[in-house]
């Protein structure tokens, strides 16, 4: 009953489609009946090449995102704990958060170069944002008792930062790590179609659009959906219940 | 002053960088080639129409997204039936990027405006729809009993104790729906605008290894997503949900 419920939406969406497609107001070959795009997605991954696109697009998501999660943690942390580091580098990241991350992919392509070099570099960038800031937030936001209280029971500065600061301003450092996926999620797909990449998810639904392969272009579309929603849930909240949960920062 | 101290280091470390020859200058160009270029476009109006052209859409996709939100939002938040139709779409709907539909856009409705507006219009809308509902669920039901009691019905409960209560959320709703817009709009303008528009501007400066156009652009990209954030945003919050007492002054 719960699942039908679930389903019925698609259901109802999907007779639409059905509709609109044989109703043939629109040339086939531009709105494909759904059986074409499921027969084309099963097709397209049977012979291993939308799994060879979507491998390639998560490779360049994950290292991008390490390079973001690693500075940006780095980064906040040092503005968070040090005057000097928080004065200069809080005006940088407050006049570079707001520029749309794509308005620099085509400088990214210039200066590093067409395929993964540049859209990698530039996906990094555009994540690295808002993991600096919610850092940032999240390790001034560590409360001052705690700090003490450990002070005083002899905690040196090592300990401090990973019994106290770490573990208090996680909660913060995951939502950053999360907006930072989001955006290099977000990010990646236009980063693909612009920088000729010869695999990826985002070429190949550009690429399909040359030769009016709409049902690939929808099962592409498909795919990266399918990879925005387990990312969501099989990356993040396992990680949120492993960590902050845990440690009682948040509620369950 | 702290701030514009390390501006201004960060300017210096880029001159010494563009003058110190290791890169070509057509690639890295100097400050005041950057601020001529930028001068020049201003001086002759192309700047001034190509910014005029990305708000257009900005504007017209914002709005679309904006009312199709607030209307879907509160009837989510309303009816049941609504909700339960709804949100499974929504949810299967939203992890997909907006430009992933780029291609497909192009191929239904051709390069332009419309496939640009609908970019724009998809980027937007699931913020502003999310928040709305959010927000009207969020309405304190000692709130609703209260005008209930005091004889509010229909329209009047609505107007005078829905909107004002769940205004916090939409206009968060508003700021992130415009983040995403001003993103997806230069994203669109690569890869649908057929003339003019700052991201058309930007792609098509790379065809010329025009980097001091492309970082002009930048930087008037940069100058009105800041001037929209602090200052339209900043001033609708005044207007509203501060003079309604909704959430206390004084946080910025």
């Amino acid at each position: 009953m719960r699942f039908l419920g679930v389903a019925a939406p698609f259901l109802v969406v999907g007779a639409l489609w059905e509709i609109v497609a044989q109703s043939g107001v629109f040339p086939p070959r531009l709105f494909p009946p759904l059986e074409e795009i499921a027969a084309t997605f099963a097709r397209l991954t049977a012979a291993g090449i939308l799994p060879h696109h979507a491998a390639l697009t998560l490779w360049r998501l994950a290292a991008g995102f390490a390079i973001a999660a690693l500075a940006g943690v780095l980064l906040g942390i040092a503005m968070g704990r040090s005057r000097r580091a928080e004065a200069f580098l809080l005006p940088l990241v407050s006049i570079g958060a707001p520029v749309p991350g794509l308005a620099y992919a085509p400088l990214f392509l210039l200066w590093f170069g067409l395929g993964d070099s540049g859209s990698i570099v530039l996906v990094g960038f555009v994540a690295l944002f808002p993991v600096v800031l919610n850092t940032w937030t999240g390790v001034k936001a560590v409360k001052e008792i705690w700090l003490r209280a450990a002070q005083t029971m002899g905690a040196d500065d090592r300990r401090l930062f990973r019994h106290v600061i770490l573990p208090g301003a996680a909660p913060y450092i995951l939502t950053g790590l999360r907006l930072g996926l989001a955006q290099a999620w977000r990010i990646l797909v236009a980063v693909e179609m612009l920088a000729a990449v010869p695999w990826g998810l985002g070429w190949l639904i550009f690429g399909a659009r040359e030769f009016l392969n709409t049902d690939a272009m929808l099962a592409g579309i498909a795919m990266i959906g399918i990879l925005g929603l387990a990312l969501e849930n099989l990356v993040f909240r396992p990680i949120e219940r492993y960590t902050v949960v845990r440690w009682g920062m948040i509620a369950a | 002053m702290k701030a514009l101290l390390s501006i201004l280091v960060a300017v210096i470390l880029y001159e010494l960088l563009a003058r110190s020859g290791w890169f070509a200058a057509a690639l890295v160009p100097t400050l005041p080639t950057i601020a001529r270029t930028l001068w020049g476009m201003l001086g002759d109006g192309s700047m001034e129409r190509h910014a005029l052209n990305t708000l257009a859409r900005v504007f017209a996709g914002l709005a679309a997204a904006a009312l199709t939100g607030l209307v879907l939002g509160f009837l989510m938040a309303r009816y049941r039936a609504v909700e339960r139709f709804f949100s499974p779409l929504v949810s299967a709907l939203m992890p997909i990027p907006s430009l992933a539909w780029a291609p497909v856009f192009i191929l239904w409705f051709g390069l332009g405006n419309v496939a640009t507006v609908l970019i724009v219009f998809y980027a937007a809308t699931f913020p502003m729809l999310i928040n709305t509902w959010t927000g009207a669920r969020a309405v304190n039901t000692l709130w609703l009993r209260a005008a209930r009691s005091m004889g509010a019905r229909g329209p009047a409960l609505f107007w005078k104790v829905v909107v004002p209560g769940a205004s916090p959320f939409i206009i968060t709703g508003l700021r992130l729906a415009f983040q995403r817009a001003w993103i997806a709009v230069v994203g669109a303008e690569m890869l649908a605008a057929s003339a003019f528009g700052l991201g058309w501007v930007i792609f098509d400066a790379k065809e010329f290894l025009n980097a001091d156009v492309m970082l002009s652009s930048l930087v008037v990209i940069g100058a009105i997503g800041l001037a929209f954030e602090r200052l339209v945003f900043g001033s609708l919050e005044r207007a509203t949900v501060l003079r309604w007492g909704m959430v206390r002054a004084g946080r910025t």
